[in-house]
């Protein structure tokens, strides 16, 4: 038996970073194997699922909105209901948000203006396996690109979600116009998480930074440690 | 039976696409206080009553065609 832990990468018509997250997980140890979204079952021994970036059915309707009806999706909210660590980035957190899988809603972002660059983030919360690699208050640099990213909840919501700590990562500087400069967040039971910013394009210094490494690097060790805790 | 659906974002929501349009609406020379850009959708609805068409569509939008965390909805049924 391989001891690369197994991480399914969906793909729905659309998904265009579905090989970079891939590509990123494999180099950081895991077996990554990329699932069509009209399949509706997880790989045997799936240690992790990642709904990665693109552009999901057209982001017709709402971004997101439609994907949440793909057939792999119920087997996805299974995975998560059971505890199965599940990553959303980008268009994937805008997925999750509509499936009700993560609180909150990706809007257009404020300026109109399709936010394409590095940009800092801080990391608030250490206690997800996602942040695990991570110091708290630990700066992040890893590149954003979306037009609707500006993540919002309203008062109560955002009261709620800040204390219970699903807050988990804020850009530290002026992005998109989130609610609270939020940049992802996780669910109750903290093992579905989403972000916009893209750490599967950050994972060696040569590409500009190597910090989405510390989030990637987690998530296996994560899907590690549920794949040989089940065997 | 027809069905006109009209999405806005709600009261209060930041609306970018409506201050944009609204600021262009300026640069043309009309004197606009204030714009909001929703979306429309018609649907033929299988349903013989308005009241039971209507009743369809309000579950339409509350599970699809709205995210009711930043928009709301108004239904209109032809004929009603």
């Amino acid at each position: 038996m391989s001891v690369r832990p197994r991480i399914a990468v969906l793909v729905f018509p659309g998904s265009n970073d579905d090989r970079d997250a891939a590509w990123a997980l494999g180099a950081l140890g895991a077996d990554a194997q990329l699932l069509w979204h009209a399949e509706d079952e997880l790989p045997r021994d799936t240690g992790a699922v990642v709904l990665p970036g693109g552009f999901s059915y057209g982001d017709y309707l709402r971004c997101g909105a439609i994907a949440r009806f793909a057939p792999i999706l119920d087997a996805v909210r299974a995975f998560a209901t059971d505890g199965g660590p599940v990553l959303g980035i980008c268009n994937g957190f805008q997925i999750l948000c509509e499936a009700g899988l993560l609180p909150g809603v990706l809007r257009r972002n404020r300026d109109l203006e399709f936010v394409c660059r590095d940009v800092r983030l801080r990391v608030e919360r250490t206690d997800t396996i996602f942040t695990a690699c991570c110091e708290p208050g630990q700066e992040l640099t890893i590149p954003v690109k979306h037009g609707e990213g500006s993540w919002y909840a309203d008062d109560d919501l955002y009261g709620g979600l800040e204390a219970a700590g699903q807050l988990v990562l804020r850009y530290a500087e002026d992005c998109n116009g989130s609610v609270g400069d939020v940049a992802g967040v996780c669910n109750e039971e903290r093992n579905v998480f989403g972000l916009m910013p893209h750490p599967e394009h950050a994972v060696d210094p040569l590409l500009g930074s190597g910090d989405g490494a510390l989030l990637l690097a987690a998530l296996v060790d994560a899907a590690h440690a549920r794949t040989f805790a089940a065997a | 039976m027809r069905v006109t659906v009209l999405v806005r974002p709600k009261q209060g929501i930041l609306d970018p696409q409506g201050e944009a349009v609204r600021e262009s609406l300026r640069k043309l020379g009309f004197s606009v206080g204030g714009a909001r850009v929703g979306r429309l959708v018609d649907l033929e609805v299988d349903e013989p009553s308005s009241q039971g068409a209507r009743a369809q569509v309000e579950r339409m939008c509350q599970e699809l065609l709205a995210n009711p965390l930043i928009e709301s909805f108004e239904i209109e049924v032809e004929g009603t």
